[in-house]
């Protein structure tokens, strides 16, 4: 159980005000940049155009969500399943391998994923959808793994000892033990996702990357000051966000028994 | 029969870990494998749920051989307990006792019964600990808790790997109490693996002595104190000690005689046995007690020059 306390030091409470402090400020950017053309130009004087209007950025800020959604969605899905595979007899030959790959996929840069999934399939959403996929398996994987091998086994040998079938265990002792890790390895993707991301809009994508890209190549220091904001504060409101939903499970694995004891 | 092993092999590579074993278990026994560290003790106690598989000879479980079994079935009809205890650390001392039942597809209401019997039986109020978690408990409650699961299902047998072992000795005591005391109550056959003799002499009907994956010696607790087979049991079981052994299984009950004169200051109970008298006298300076029933009836006395003859046949 101390993987599930190692999450979070500060309680409830203040983790969820902080949330909502962040997603207040991502809408409130979001939402609110069109108006706020005298603050920028106050603040950026010698720019005739303080304020990035060619895309709304609400729009752009949705875009970008439903990339990171659905690349990390994907990327979970295969980790999870591949991480799986290894408790069963013939999955295990292929563990060494995964934790192999899992290990040097990190130091893999995303930006070169990108440059070889644009020949292969075009410019567009879907080479930042591959790439943003393939980057997101590897802290899954190897968090599902790290789970799954943090279950002690003395719990493995009784779970086996009281009759349970091997589809039993992993539902039902090991899939539960592993999801803290787990849910670690989730959180870092996504959270590397929405960074990487941005990086997309430079094979085209529509993502929070293209006031920062465009802004960079129009020397417009204000463009790229309001999509650094948005992105930077989308990843620390879903920092936050998993950061409650890990409070929340380790709740309810303890509910009701710490007035108890 | 329960169980009775024929002939049954195993080993690991070239090492032999049980060579050419044969016993019959009956129903009811609290048969003790004792020996030494890698004598194959617990190899034999996983034998029989199929934790480990016999590479040669039989294993029968109700007169049919372990293999013939789908595996599930049959460790489900064996109650499991180690020394590290292996509660599930997400799920609660109650879920925790539920498993083999649920697995077997009990309704929740006997199941809850059954869990709360359990907890009551190990003398744990079901109220204060079926929520709790297993972090939330000291080791011996664990141990428990651990001992409720195996019995959960009511099987047939008991397989116990030193599940005392990492207890403190106040804990260990009033486990050991109370699994007799269950063995005694529910005439469960029971398995149990240790290295300790003062368990093993406590608890057998029956032990087992193991030395490098055979056996050495099988008898009750006071024939292999009176009639060790060789040098390794007279060791093992403590040379200087074996004496002591001896007066420890035996109750003063023969001992008492009638109070002839003024009775003896210092009392003991009925109950004890002559190594407790002794230690008693001892302890007191005295040659002799006074024997006193529960209720404090004097039912006579023991003299220190009586007690080390032999009134047991």
């Amino acid at each position: 159980m101390s993987e599930l306390r190692a999450y979070s030091s500060h309680t409830p409470r203040h983790g969820s005000t902080r949330l909502g402090w962040s997603v207040g400020a991502l809408l409130l950017l979001a939402y609110g940049l069109p108006y706020s053309q005298p603050l920028f130009a106050a603040l950026f004087p010698d720019l005739a155009r303080p304020v990035y209007v060619q895309e709304p950025m609400a729009a752009l800020m949705w875009q970008h969500i439903g990339l990171v959604l659905l690349s990390s969605s994907i990327a979970v899905i295969i980790a999870t399943l591949a991480g799986m595979a290894t408790t069963f007899k013939t999955g295990q030959a292929f563990k060494p391998m995964m934790e192999m790959q899992a290990g040097m996929g990190q130091t893999f840069p995303p930006v070169a994923v990108l440059a070889v999934a644009v020949p292969a399939v075009g410019f567009g959403e879907l080479p930042a959808l591959i790439a943003l996929s393939i980057f997101g398996v590897l802290p899954v994987l190897q968090a599902t793994l790290a789970g799954l091998a943090s279950v002690p086994p003395s719990v493995l040998d009784s779970a086996r000892a009281m009759g349970m079938t091997p589809r039993q265990i992993l539902t039902e002792v090991q899939m539960p033990l592993a999801i803290p890790l787990w849910l670690a390895g989730v959180r870092t993707s996504v959270v590397v996702n929405i960074g990487t991301a941005a990086i997309a809009s430079t094979v085209g994508a529509k993502t929070l990357g293209l006031p920062i890209i465009i802004g960079l190549s129009g020397f417009n220091t204000a463009y790229v000051l309001q999509g650094a904001m948005m992105v930077g504060l989308l990843a620390i409101a879903a920092d936050l966000a998993f950061d409650a939903l890990a409070l929340k499970l380790q709740g309810s694995a303890t509910s009701g028994v710490d007035n108890q004891a | 029969m329960i169980i009775k092993f024929k002939n049954t092999c195993k080993s690991y590579g070239a090492e032999a870990a049980i060579a050419d074993f044969n016993l019959d278990i009956q129903k009811g026994e609290l048969l003790v494998l004792l020996g030494p560290s890698g004598s194959g003790k617990s190899t034999v106690l996983k034998m029989v749920n199929r934790m480990v598989s016999h590479d040669e000879g039989q294993i029968y479980f109700h007169d049919r051989e372990i293999n013939s079994f789908n595996v599930q079935d049959l460790r489900r009809r064996m109650g499991y307990a180690i020394q590290s205890v292996g509660l599930f650390p997400h799920r609660t001392v109650a879920q925790n006792i539920a498993t083999v039942p649920k697995l077997l597809g009990w309704d929740t209401q006997r199941v809850q019964a059954r869990v709360n019997e359990l907890l009551t039986l190990l003398a744990m109020d079901p109220k204060q600990y079926a929520a709790r978690y297993p972090h939330q408990l000291s080791g011996g409650q664990q141990q428990r808790v651990g001992v409720a699961r195996a019995l959960a299902a009511n099987p047939d047998v008991l397989l116990m790997d030193e599940p005392f072992g990492a207890l403190d000795p106040i804990s260990r005591a009033a486990l050991q109490v109370a699994l007799k005391q269950i063995q005694q109550t529910t005439g469960k056959t029971i398995l149990f693996v240790t290295h300790d003799i003062d368990e093993a002499l406590l608890l057998a009907t029956r032990i087992v002595l193991l030395n490098q994956g055979r056996i050495v010696q099988v008898g009750t607790p006071l024939e292999l104190l009176q009639q060790p087979a060789n040098d390794f049991v007279v060791n093992f079981l403590g040379r200087a000690d074996l004496g002591l052994q001896q007066l420890s299984m035996r109750s003063i009950a023969p001992y008492v005689k009638a109070i002839e004169g003024a009775p003896p200051t210092h009392v003991i109970a009925y109950s004890v046995s002559l190594r407790e008298a002794i230690s008693r006298m001892a302890t007191l300076h005295v040659s002799a007690l006074s024997v006193v029933k529960e209720d404090g009836t004097v039912l006579g006395q023991v003299q220190a020059a009586d007690l080390l003859e032999n009134k047991h046949v």
